[in-house]
């Protein structure tokens, strides 16, 4: 590249200033995009949870397909997509969601395996019914292996939606590449990338203190 | 589905597998891209581990930053790296991806050395074996199983990330996707798509059979795309 002419910093006040409205519109789309895709994720990995623990068959079969998926590059998925749900949020949301499943199912059905017989028997014997008991005893018995793994999905589906910006809908992703395609214009895309960062660093520490809220008994 | 038919008839136009443009080509620069980038992660991040396997040093360090690497977009960083005098183009692209190698491989063979059982050191000590010894004729054979999950992960992700060069300008399968969105022509997007799928399976499918080879009979396990060791979570 030739020696800017034009004053070019990577941090720049009145970018912020002048562009606030945008760089806020970018970030609620950023965590909307988030919070659907890990929470859609969840809603499936809880069934395939319980169908995985049925037998070693069915776990192999869903975590094996859960890492086909997995494996499957995000830009590869967004462009085999595009073609049928369009350059809109839909797209994005399908194809995170789907990579939320691994490490969530394998979370989550770490986490009910981990409940002892003993428990669920002392349960049954009260007379719980399959659904109580699930809903009272196992889940929030493997909350923090399913927490966990909603730490990693969480922090990893903010860093991919930045790719989304190949479909017009990357969140902060779209300030990136718009500051790419802008003339390369440092202080976006620095300030972007920064935010995305940060995004990914309080969302694990709330993570964290609902970990803690939830999860009594942990605390010592 | 037109798209479908579209796609097919892409991929089975003798025009689209020659020249310089053709798939063949662009394969043939993205594991270029990719095989540096991996390459040069491993010479930096391999020594690393050991030594602080070895030692039994700065775990959490290696730990951590498996997990903050997580947290940074890999497309923010080589857009970042595009604008600087690193440049446009695979230059940026390469030093992304190493970057974005280096915590899987680092990780997975520092605890493939860090727990190789004491008492086989101890054994190994008792038998007179200096520290290099140690560290070359028990630990790192038997660190080879995670070196090589590390290595297959790694390998995976550049593989998979490496589509995005084509956004800096760079080459690589990712130039279908990128002007099949450009140019707005859904085949030739659709077509990159499962192309850079299919090389991201192959890649997984061969370096897993890499590493179950590699793996002991008894400790080997089922080998699962995409589990890896140092995915195991915070709290694992």
């Amino acid at each position: 590249m030739a020696v800017d002419e034009a004053p070019n910093p990577w941090i720049s006040w009145s970018y912020l200033q002048d562009n606030s409205d945008a760089i806020l519109a970018a970030t609620r789309q950023h965590v909307t995009l988030t919070a659907i895709s890990v929470g859609l994720g969840l809603l499936l990995a809880v069934p395939l949870a319980l169908l995985a623990k049925r037998s070693r068959r069915l776990e192999s079969l869903i975590l094996g397909l859960a890492g086909v998926i997995y494996t499957i590059p995000s830009l590869a998925l967004f462009a085999v997509l595009a073609p049928i749900t369009g350059l809109t949020e839909k797209t994005v949301v399908i194809g995170l969601t789907a990579y939320t499943l691994l490490v969530l199912v394998r979370n989550v059905l770490t986490g009910l395996q981990g409940v002892p017989d003993e428990v669920v028997e002392a349960a049954r014997g009260m007379g719980l019914g399959p659904v109580r008991l699930l809903l009272t005893v196992e889940l929030p018995l493997a909350a923090p292996a399913i927490l966990a793994g909603v730490r990693i999905a969480t922090v990893s589906t903010i860093a991919l939606v930045t790719v989304g910006a190949v479909v017009s809908n990357g969140g902060l992703g779209q300030l990136i590449f718009e500051g790419f395609n802008n003339n390369f214009y440092r202080a976006e895309i620095l300030t972007a990338t920064l935010l995305c960062v940060l995004l990914a660093a309080v969302a694990d520490a709330l993570l964290l203190a609902v970990e803690w809220a939830i999860t009594p008994w942990r605390r010592r | 589905m037109s798209t479908a038919s579209d796609t097919v008839a892409w991929l089975t136009d003798g025009a689209h597998w020659q020249g310089v443009d053709g798939v063949p080509h662009r394969l043939v620069e993205h594991l270029a891209i990719s095989g540096l980038a991996v390459g040069v992660a491993a010479l930096i991040a391999l020594p690393i581990a050991v030594t602080l396997g070895h030692l039994a040093r700065g775990g959490s360090l290696a730990v951590n930053l498996s997990n903050a690497s997580r947290a940074v977009p890999t497309f923010g960083l080589l857009i970042l790296f595009a604008v600087t005098p690193i440049g446009f183009g695979n230059r940026a692209a390469v030093v992304a991806l190493t970057l974005f190698a280096i915590p899987p491989l680092l990780t997975n063979a520092y605890i493939g050395v860090r727990d190789v059982d004491r008492e086989v050191r101890e054994a190994a000590s008792g038998m007179g074996m200096t520290g290099g010894q140690l560290l070359r004729r028990v630990e790192l054979p038997l660190a080879l199983p995670l070196i090589a999950a590390g290595l297959r992960t790694a390998a995976v992700q550049v593989v998979a990330t490496a589509t995005l060069a084509a956004y800096v300008g760079g080459g690589g399968l990712g130039r279908f996707i990128a002007d099949g969105f450009g140019q707005a022509d859904p085949a030739m997007t659709t077509a990159g798509g499962v192309l850079v799928a299919a090389l991201a399976l192959v890649v997984e499918v061969s370096l897993a059979g890499l590493q179950r080879r590699l793996t002991p009979g008894p400790k080997r396990q089922r080998v699962l795309p995409g589990l890896d060791p140092s995915l195991a979570g915070p709290s694992a």
